[in-house]
């Protein structure tokens, strides 16, 4: 307290004539009345010292006073933002596509801009261990009841509680994305390569795929990780033009037919730096959704499937394999739809932290003759900010005979914009 | 190509492997020891120094709002500080909650990095050692960029990232704490 030490040394003066004093006194001649001023003098020091003490003290519980009310507003601005949103998070991602590819035959060109996907997501955090978690997605823009001009989709992919067991385990219920595949639980646009997602996870492994169910997941410290979940199943159309399409069968926990239920168990491994392998497999106890003694077209369906992801350096690989094993006299039609399957490659180059390069190569064997392709793609993702991504890419898609003879062969150009938050 | 005949046979075959080697290397692997805040400390000095509190303002809150994208949560920061040494235990969001991890900055730069709470669905395998060991030695450039790339982890992008950004702010503060000392 830098203000009192003067007065300290005033007192301190004062002490020190007031001791020796006495000494003085036998020395030097002091009348008595000079006697009395100075030790009025002193005494006026001394209410004077003791004044400042107290001040000083008062000071310094004030200074600390003020501290504690600081740290305490510090507390609340850091804690409780907004009481209203406490615990609420908010976040979303979107992608806007130009597509502009050549058929051989011309009618089926296309040249068109889509904003294919606006998600939002809305999660409240109940406890440390228990929260609710949405995804709520508009595809093509929007929905119109006759389809023109929006013929998009509203839907909610995601709306589950969550419950922490363990730092290690969870379990939740409600709708949910399935475990399976590399890009079905998470496909924000920066972090994947193609303006379009992969083909493989869209015929044969129907992403953006969720269900209605019970579900949890572990891990363990060795890198090793388990899924599980019993979920809503399939419901694949057993006539018309998608007979047999697996994606059309997902029901989106819309007022879903839960007659028999599906089964998916996920194991993945990433123990080593940059390394991702996994295996899931779904059963679907009747994927047509009907008693199997009055349809016996389409009954126990079994995906399986494996991927790999590596990561090191600038240098990145995916690849995934899915294959359908489907029951019933689906077999005995010709071209074998009860083994629908697919798999793609995808080696990546990323020279600088906001450009990478890729090639993927993909061959899809699904029931329609336009889901029966190769495919060769080539492309850049652009990221101007870690959260937002410029995409092009070419296309370059053969078909199998009989869609090749329909003029469905491609190739062309996509453009893409993406976001995440 | 006649694929049909290729896919059923080969493919399954190396998925098959795919599978045995994931749960071997899984059983063979060495296991990685999740730390407290308490233990990090204990790991990192000898005796655990007095915490202090760096508070947040001025220009190094505008600095800390670059490399974040956003304001950090807190307005007072704990540290450990001895020698040429700083520990930091900070937070930022993968996607939906706080990632909390444990940084020493040295004046090589990162000495160690350590995620001690992870309380994201997704994402957790930055937990891994291995993810850590990559900072080792990172120092922040002129534009508040690590010096070193860090790989990403597929399907834990958004963990990477927020891992990425704090361990560049925990730089940022070191240098500020010990700039007239160090």
């Amino acid at each position: 307290m830098k203000h009192i030490k003067p007065v300290r040394k005033i007192i301190a003066l004062a002490a020190i004539f007031a001791i020796t004093l006495p000494l003085h006194a036998e020395q030097v001649s002091v009348d008595r009345e000079e006697y009395e001023n100075l030790k009025k003098a002193v005494e006026y020091l001394m209410i004077q010292q003791k004044q400042a003490m107290e001040t000083a003290t008062r000071a310094e519980e004030k200074a600390d006073e003020a501290n504690e009310v600081a740290n305490a507003t510090a507390e609340v601005v850091e804690d409780s933002p907004l009481d209203a949103f406490e615990g609420i998070s908010l976040g979303g991602y979107g992608e806007v596509h130009y597509n502009n590819l050549d058929a051989d035959d011309s009618e089926r060109d296309v040249e068109e801009a889509d904003l294919h996907r606006f998600v939002v997501f809305v999660g409240k955090e109940f406890n440390d261990d228990l929260r609710f978690v949405s995804e709520f997605e508009i595809e093509h823009g929007g929905v119109e009841a006759d389809g023109a001009p929006l013929d998009g989709e509203v839907e909610v992919e995601q709306a589950y509680i969550e419950y922490d067991v363990s730092d290690k385990s969870q379990v939740r219920g409600g709708v949910f994305l399935l475990p399976t595949g590399l890009i079905n639980e998470t496909h924000e646009p920066p972090t994947f390569y193609g303006v379009e997602r992969n083909d493989v996870e869209n015929v044969i492994i129907p992403a953006t795929w969720w269900e209605a169910g019970i579900g949890g997941s572990h891990h363990w410290n060795n890198g090793l990780s388990a899924d599980l979940a019993v979920t809503t199943g399939l419901n694949i159309p057993t006539t018309g033009g998608n007979m047999g399409r697996i994606r059309s069968g997902r029901q989106k926990a819309s007022n879903a037919n839960a007659s028999n239920l599906a089964y998916t168990g996920r194991l993945k491994y990433t123990g080593i730096q940059g390394l991702e392998l996994a295996a899931s497999i779904n059963h679907q106890t009747d994927a047509s959704q009907d008693d199997d003694t009055n349809n016996n077209f389409i009954e126990e369906a079994t995906l399986y499937s494996f991927h790999a992801a590596y990561n090191r350096g600038p240098f990145g690989l995916r690849t995934l394999y899915a294959e359908w094993d489907i029951d019933g006299s689906i077999k005995d039609l010709a071209g074998d739809p009860n083994e629908q399957f697919g798999w793609y490659i995808e080696p990546s180059y990323k020279p600088l932290s906001w450009l990478g390069l890729y090639s993927r190569y993909e061959e899809v064997e699904g029931i329609r003759i336009q889901d029966q392709f190769s495919q060769w793609e080539v492309g850049a993702n652009w990221w101007p900010h870690k959260d937002v991504v410029v995409k092009v890419d070419w296309r370059d898609r053969s078909h199998d005979p009989e869609a090749k003879a329909d003029g469905r062969d491609f190739d062309g150009f996509d453009l893409g914009l993406g976001y995440m938050f | 190509m006649n694929w049909k005949s290729f896919h059923s046979e080969p493919i399954m075959i190396i998925m098959k492997w795919i599978l045995c080697l994931t749960l071997l290397l899984s059983v063979a692997h060495a296991e990685e020891v999740y730390l407290s805040q308490e233990e990090f400390l204990a790991s990192v000095f000898g005796t655990v120094p007095e915490p202090q509190r760096l508070t947040l303002s001025g220009d190094l809150s505008k600095q800390v709002k670059i490399i974040l994208d956003h304001r950090y949560k807190k307005i007072r920061i704990p540290y450990w500080h001895e020698g040429c040494r700083t520990a930091w235990v900070l937070e930022e969001i993968g996607k939906e909650r706080p990632i909390t991890t444990g940084f020493v900055v040295n004046s090589q730069g990162l000495e160690k990095v350590k995620v001690l709470v992870f309380r994201e669905s997704r994402g957790w395998e930055v937990k891994h050692d291995f993810f850590g060991k990559q900072f080792i030695g990172a120092k922040l450039t002129d534009k508040y960029k690590l010096d070193t790339n860090i790989d990403n982890i597929s399907g834990a992008t958004l963990s990477v990232n927020a891992v990425t950004s704090i361990s560049r702010m925990a730089l940022l503060l070191h240098e500020h704490v010990t700039k007239d000392s160090c």
